[in-house]
């Protein structure tokens, strides 16, 4: 069952439901719309494969260097959000993602067009994960973190805040909410995330390239954010699962990938603009009423 | 190269940035909407004129033909989309026209419409004369594109100053329900500005096609990211700033080349400009708090 096809599937589904899970803390939760997400996923990519490859560090320290330094460059590169919004940051996001390939594709510490190559694959007590099992389970495992990440941030006092900003920033202020510190908090933690899920996709790949992290693979990111449903955990998951795989089946979705992508958009903006499994989408609310249990429906009954 | 050479050589290039970047102003001066599908718009444009121009060998007939094309689009697009969100959250128009980019951008690219190629656009100068002195040469490409942007905007300036329909445009520019509460019909205003700032940007995909004697599907997305600076630059909303915004990118673009030498590639060092400006100046160098 878990051959070699089944299994690098499986490990790109992985990683891109880690990037979009991470995109939505910033999108979802922080309410600031990013097209720039590839940026941060390919600053990881770079980082880890510098380590690895330059300085000789193992996989592990790569993958470490690759959430920290992200998460710096990303507080870094929030700090637009602090003087201008909505569209102004999406165009200034935009920006960041051109210049940061730029600098990858002519700087020649990073390689220039050719990238950087021969990455080493991680091993631990002697163990390598090449390609295998082991790597998907690595990754899923990563995912994993990534979620619960997400799910925490969701109930703490700080993923109550970066609501109030999403829903009224002058409000949020108001009520004493430091909005130029949780933007940031939400930028740095969306982009360490993003940079560790850049790390596995270096190894995994084992070479990185300029192009990989370019404007459109924002955009395939922000895609899985807003059709599985926007400020969920099931809805980035389901996105990512559902448009990273969905090439693998249909001969017709890997030639019309972009043309689907964005005809999904319209189409969600125009009658779900909450998302496939956003909470007051058709299907989430089908999906409840079926599963809701007969004695949540009597005492609803009751109730009304 | 000598001043006034480098100086005319940006003006062209700022005509096409204005062609591109007036048609982005107007639709943000009156919805509000960050219209990234605009790129796609202009490729159009440069592909209708393309097909009439080799189907009738007409230059001027394919300039018009792709005008009223793109113009239609422009249109269809806001009829479809846009429309329905005028009260929605600003989240909403942005994700589409996103979508619109990305789904337009990927179809032309397909072998039914354009391919992935580039094709030949030799339509020549179209008749311009040649000028050439001692101090300065403009070829007939160069008149044809300065002449047709200057001709253009001239109508669009005296049709939205001197016409009822024009003037019903600007009130709607500076608020929308306050227009439509004195009798501004706001679909016809609106969907005037989406013909008129699409079929601009046609003329201007029309142009560059010409100019650079190539059309291909995605030679919309360098300029529009430019036409995003420039929008920026002149101050939201605001058609003289997109004027002189386009023009001061053009200098500084030529001169820069010209003088300083390469650096980092000239698209990168725009976004630079951009990302400053927003952050220093988010108003745009002529537009107000």
């Amino acid at each position: 069952m878990f051959n070699g096809y089944v299994i690098t599937i499986a490990v790109f589904v992985g990683i891109w439901v880690s990037l979009a899970l991470s995109l939505n803390i910033l999108v979802g939760y922080a309410g600031q719309i990013s097209l720039g997400h590839a940026a941060f996923f390919g600053i990881g990519a770079y980082t880890s494969a510098v380590m690895t490859v330059r300085y000789g560090q193992s996989f592990w320290a790569g993958l470490l260097a690759a959430i920290l330094i992200t998460g710096i460059v990303g507080a870094i590169l929030g700090l637009p959000s602090l003087r201008v919004r909505h569209d102004f940051l999406v165009l200034a996001t935009m920006g960041v993602n051109f210049v940061v390939v730029a600098v990858f594709k002519y700087v020649d510490f990073f390689g220039g067009a050719m990238g950087i190559v021969n990455l080493p694959a991680p091993s631990l007590f002697g163990v390598s994960f090449r390609g295998g099992a082991l790597y998907m389970a690595l990754v899923w495992l990563y995912a994993g973190f990534v979620l619960l990440i997400s799910w925490y941030l969701s109930k703490t006092w700080a993923g109550l805040a970066l609501n109030t900003v999403r829903i009224d920033e002058d409000a949020a202020a108001a009520v004493g909410v430091s909005v130029p510190r949780f933007k940031i908090y939400a930028f740095a933690i969306s982009a360490a995330l993003a940079g560790g899920a850049g790390s596995f996709y270096a190894h995994f790949i084992g070479s990185v390239f300029p192009d990989t992290f370019a404007f459109v693979e924002s955009i395939a990111i922000l895609s899985m954010v807003i059709i599985g449903g926007v400020g969920t955990l099931r809805g980035p998951i389901f996105g990512a699962i559902l448009l990273k795989s969905a090439p693998e089946f249909l001969r017709f979705a890997q030639d019309y990938r972009f043309t689907i992508y964005g005809a999904l958009l319209v189409l969600m903006m125009l009658f779900q603009p909450s998302g496939l499994l956003g909470d007051d989408s058709w299907l989430w609310t089908l999906g409840k009423r079926i599963f809701r249990r007969p004695a949540a429906s009597m005492q609803a009954e009751e109730a009304s | 190269m000598p001043f006034l050479q480098n100086l005319s050589n940006a003006l062209v290039l700022a005509s096409t940035y204005v062609l591109m970047a007036a048609g982005l102003t107007m639709v943000y001066g009156v919805l509000k909407v960050l219209h990234i599908a605009h790129a796609a718009v202009y490729t159009i444009g440069a592909f209708i004129g393309l097909l009439v121009f080799s189907w009738l060998g007409n230059f001027w007939l394919a300039l018009l033909v792709a005008m009223i094309g793109s113009g239609i689009v422009g249109v269809i697009i806001y009829r479809t989309t846009y429309y329905y969100m005028l009260d929605a959250p600003r989240i909403v128009p942005l994700i589409t026209s996103i979508g619109l980019f990305v789904m337009l951008t990927d179809l032309l690219q397909k072998g039914f419409l354009m391919g992935p190629y580039q094709r030949a656009f030799p339509a020549g100068g179209a008749g311009m004369p040649r000028i050439r002195t001692s101090f300065i040469s403009i070829t007939p490409k160069q008149m044809l594109v300065l002449v047709v942007t200057i001709v253009l905007m001239t109508l669009v300036y005296l049709l939205l100053t001197r016409t009822r329909i024009g003037l019903g445009w600007q009130a709607a520019s500076m608020d929308r329900d306050m227009a439509a509460a004195v009798g501004v019909n706001l679909n016809r205003v609106v969907a005037l500005n989406f013909f008129l700032g699409s079929a601009l940007a046609g003329a201007g995909g029309v142009l560059v096609g010409v100019y650079n004697n190539s059309v291909f599907a995605t030679m919309g997305d360098l300029v529009s990211y430019k036409a995003f600076i420039i929008i920026v630059l002149g101050g939201m909303g605001s058609l003289p700033g997109v004027i002189v915004a386009s023009v001061l990118l053009a200098i500084v673009e030529n001169f820069m080349v010209a003088w300083v030498g390469y650096v980092l590639p000239r698209d990168a060092i725009a976004f630079l400009v951009l990302i400053l400006m927003l952050m220093f100046r988010p108003h745009g160098l002529l537009g107000k708090e």
